[in-house]
């Protein structure tokens, strides 16, 4: 019987088809708690909401920041928040597998025929927190319109280049705090910097925080290659083709973040926690 | 076939002491400790075997049980199921992560696991969703889930629970609904960790009278840990007894048993005949 | 004393196990204090004539944010607390004879102070040895920081209040969960997390002042720099007690009715 079996699992059910059966429990799981859902959803919302406010307050004050005015600082704003929020609903099992880790949960999931990360990402994914890709969409529209740049097709490719680079990124480094759990238990705190912090602080360009971040947004955890260069390129400050197509180095930082992570996965199976 | 040929196992673990000054201390130095969990294990389960792997807390089952699921490495040795290497420790050190992919893959397909103290159905949604997952997680061809849930429906009595999200469980409920979770792709080997801990005596019944009834007519091989010597009673034809790291005794229910000592008794003083308590 | 003193030891204990993540508490809120004064330094670069602080109140206003965050922030919980509401093992509480509502106080406070006590030394003590533009300067003069001091204590108990309010609401909503994080952000907003409330146009920041967030960290933040002073000050001292006072009062009441409403639905 057995054998029988293995000819026929040769058919094996496609990792998309299974990710789709995990979304579709996910989802009628979530809607048992439709008040929570809903009260998630708006307060997601107002998480980016009030950062949008406080943005407008800043420039109610002062027309423009290093000679950035409200609009371009509203399209970097927006699309940086709609790459978080894409990564973060996707990728809501590598921020939570921490949690899996000590619970224990993460030996279920090895014991199932079924590659590691697929299992983890289908665990979890945060639907509510599309109110917040629905925000920055709209916030990114209307910078499209009001802003003075004069759109070409490249310029309208390096913005979807912005918002795909950016969430890759993101995902990457969700995945490095995912294999850095497997060695620490607990410290990781600092490791939000580069995920809400960058979100937050995200909202300007990074070259007004100064040389050194610059620097390093661009060296070590590469940011700015999402943000900074891309958008120079889309406001017409910097001329330079190759300034747009920067977000697909950024992505390359999935690369060491996978060899973490099997790292981390080769540590746990010989440790056991 | 399972076989354990001279498995050992460590683990470092950081040393914490009591007190403000070793607080303090710990701050800047942390001092390890190494732990054997298992010094040289051996065993050999054949097919169709019913056994109960019995010890204190802490004498290594579940460390046994992690490396018979391929998901602990052990330090040295050799594990081999079903005429294939799931572990050699004493060979070439390390696949490379592709292989050991594979390997876990289709090792991790002929088991089954039920964790008494863990769940592995969806909190929220009715019990049929999780069995659906688990056919897509399984690759389980449609003719194969069907039958077998059929079956299992059957035999732990599911029929009115698979429409009830787990959270409606009572705890004997979900617990025939884990042991058929773990049944879906047809295993060959069951591992049972507690699978009655806190259950009612007439749930305890009917897992056991299932779990027999598995092994009878599918020749499945069970191991089971537990504490309750019930279930080793009911069950285990052949008794492993594990302690300090060790196999200390491997025999039968009759071999240990003195006349007219219930089953706790005997277990206490198997345990105080071999210091393992 | 002798109780109180092992109890501090305990907690201390405790919390140097937690060193890691105290470790790493610290370096993300020096990372965003930093940020956010180079954000501010960028602002202020490009239209000094409107910008209503001085850039040292800034930095000084910033600092002690970020090494109070776990003592003022209106989204600091206590998870113990949370749980027993989610739990309902609150139940086992409310059989006590203690006023559950003193209970809690006590507690959050106690565990706000500590959250914040292991943290605040080591960014304070960085933030004074920075670079000028950066730096943490000294209290304007030794009354402000006397008031500072006493404010700051205000602030604690008003934010302890509040979040009261939060947890009780839990006896009473099952969604609780989706409330606190439905409102965190805007409380944070309204405390002046985001941007310190000079910054809020006119109008709003005038409302704002007199909310109860504001006496959260507003109030003695700004004091410490001189930027908030004379009468207006006084104002915002008497609004801390006003506060204190309306909160635990509305916490009392409505924990009494919780209590009654549990008994009677027994949990």
């Amino acid at each position: 019987m057995n054998h029988e079996n293995q000819i026929e699992q040769n058919k094996r059910t496609g990792a998309l088809r299974l990710y789709r059966r995990y979304l579709s429990i996910l989802f009628r799981s979530k809607m048992q708690y439709k008040k929570s859902f809903f009260m998630l959803f708006v307060g997601s919302f107002l998480a980016s909401f009030t950062i949008f406010l406080s943005v407008y307050f800043m420039f109610r004050r002062f027309p423009q920041v290093k000679g950035y005015t409200f609009q371009e600082v509203l399209l970097c704003y927006s699309i940086v928040l709609m790459s978080f929020s894409l990564a973060e609903i996707w990728a809501r099992g590598l921020e939570a597998f921490p949690g899996m880790v000590r619970r224990g949960e993460f030996d279920r999931v090895m014991l199932r025929p079924r590659s590691l990360l697929l299992q983890i990402l289908g665990t979890q994914c945060d639907i509510e927190r599309f109110s917040r890709v629905l925000q920055a969409l709209v916030i990114l529209l209307y910078a499209v319109r009001t802003s003075s740049i004069p759109w070409t097709p490249l310029k309208i490719a390096a913005v979807f280049f912005m918002l795909t680079g950016g969430c890759v990124l993101f995902s990457g480094i969700f995945l490095i705090q995912a294999a850095m759990s497997f060695f620490f238990l607990d410290g990781l705190e600092f490791t939000n910097i580069f995920t809400f912090g960058l979100n937050e602080h995200g909202k300007y360009p990074v070259d007004i925080y100064g040389k050194g971040v610059l620097w390093v947004l661009t060296y070590i955890i590469p940011f700015a290659l999402v943000q900074y260069y891309p958008l120079l390129y889309v406001l017409g400050r910097r001329q330079e083709l190759w300034y747009a197509f920067l977000p697909f180095a950024a992505a390359l930082f999935l690369i060491p973040g996978y060899l973490l992570w099997r790292v981390g996965v080769r540590h746990y199976k010989s440790s056991g926690s | 076939m399972i076989t354990m040929e001279n498995v050992c196992k460590s683990y470092r673990v950081a040393k914490r002491n009591a007190g403000f000054r070793e607080a303090c201390k710990a701050l800047f130095h942390r001092e390890y400790e190494e732990i054997q969990a298992l010094k040289d294990i051996s065993f050999t389960i054949r097919d169709g075997e019913m056994v109960g792997y019995i010890g204190p807390n802490g004498a290594g089952k579940s460390s046994t049980i992690k490396i018979l699921s391929g998901i602990l490495t052990p330090d040295s040795g050799k594990v081999t199921i079903n005429g294939r290497v799931l572990w050699d420790m004493g060979g070439r050190e390390s696949l490379s992560y592709r292989r050991e992919r594979y390997r876990r893959i289709d090792h991790v397909r002929q088991i089954g696991v039920v964790f008494g103290q863990r769940s592995q159905l969806w909190w929220d949604v009715p019990v049929t969703d999780s069995y659906e997952l688990l056919k897509d997680i399984y690759s389980i061809p449609d003719s194969v889930y069907r039958k077998n849930l059929e079956e299992l429906t059957e035999s732990l009595a599911l029929r009115e629970l698979l429409r009830t999200p787990a959270r409606q469980l009572s705890l004997g409920q979900r617990m025939r609904c884990e042991i058929a979770a773990s049944l879906l792709h047809s295993p060959d080997i069951l591992f049972l960790d507690e699978p009655t801990i806190g259950l009612d005596a007439v749930s305890k019944l009917s897992v056991r009278d299932f779990v027999k009834k598995l092994n009878r007519e599918r020749h499945t091989t069970v191991i089971l840990t537990t504490h309750d010597m019930q279930d080793i009673e009911a069950l285990a034809s052949r008794i492993l007894l594990i302690g300090k790291g060790q196999i200390l005794m491997d025999g039968t229910l009759a071999d240990i048993r003195k006349d007219a000592a219930t089953m706790d008794e005997t277990l206490a003083q198997l345990y105080k005949t071999y210091e393992i308590t | 004393m002798k109780k109180y003193i092992s109890y501090f030891r305990m907690w201390l204990v405790m919390g140097l196990q937690y060193r890691a993540a105290a470790f790493g508490g610290v370096v993300t809120q020096f990372f965003w204090g930093f940020m956010e004064i180079a954000a501010m330094h960028a602002f202020h670069a490009s239209n000094p004539a409107s910008y209503p602080m001085t850039m040292e109140a800034t930095c000084s206003y910033i600092w002690f944010q970020q090494a109070f965050i776990a003592m003022l922030s209106a989204r600091v919980f206590d998870g113990e607390i949370l749980e027993s509401v989610r739990s309902g093992n609150i139940a086992y509480e409310l059989c006590r004879p203690v006023r559950i509502y003193d209970l809690w106080f006590f507690r959050s406070t106690a565990s706000r102070l500590s959250g914040a006590g292991l943290r605040c030394i080591p960014i304070l003590l960085v933030a004074v040895l920075l670079p000028e533009s950066y730096r943490l300067s000294a209290p304007a003069g030794p009354g402000q920081f006397a008031l500072f001091l006493l404010t700051l204590a205000l602030a604690v108990l008003v934010s302890v209040a509040y979040i009261m309010l939060i947890y009780i609401s839990g006896l009473y909503t099952v969604s609780s969960d989706g409330l606190r994080r439905l409102c965190s952000s805007l409380m944070d907003f309204l405390t002046g997390g985001y941007i310190p409330l000079p910054f809020f146009p006119e109008k709003i920041r005038r409302f704002l002042e007199l909310l109860p967030f504001a006496s959260m960290q507003n109030v003695p933040l700004r004091i410490y720099s001189g930027d908030l002073s004379g009468t207006a000050m006084y104002r915002a001292i008497g609004l801390q007690v006003f506060w204190l006072v309306t909160l635990v009062a509305v916490g009392r009441v409505l924990c009494r009715g919780a209590e009654r409403k549990l008994m009677i639905q027994g949990g």
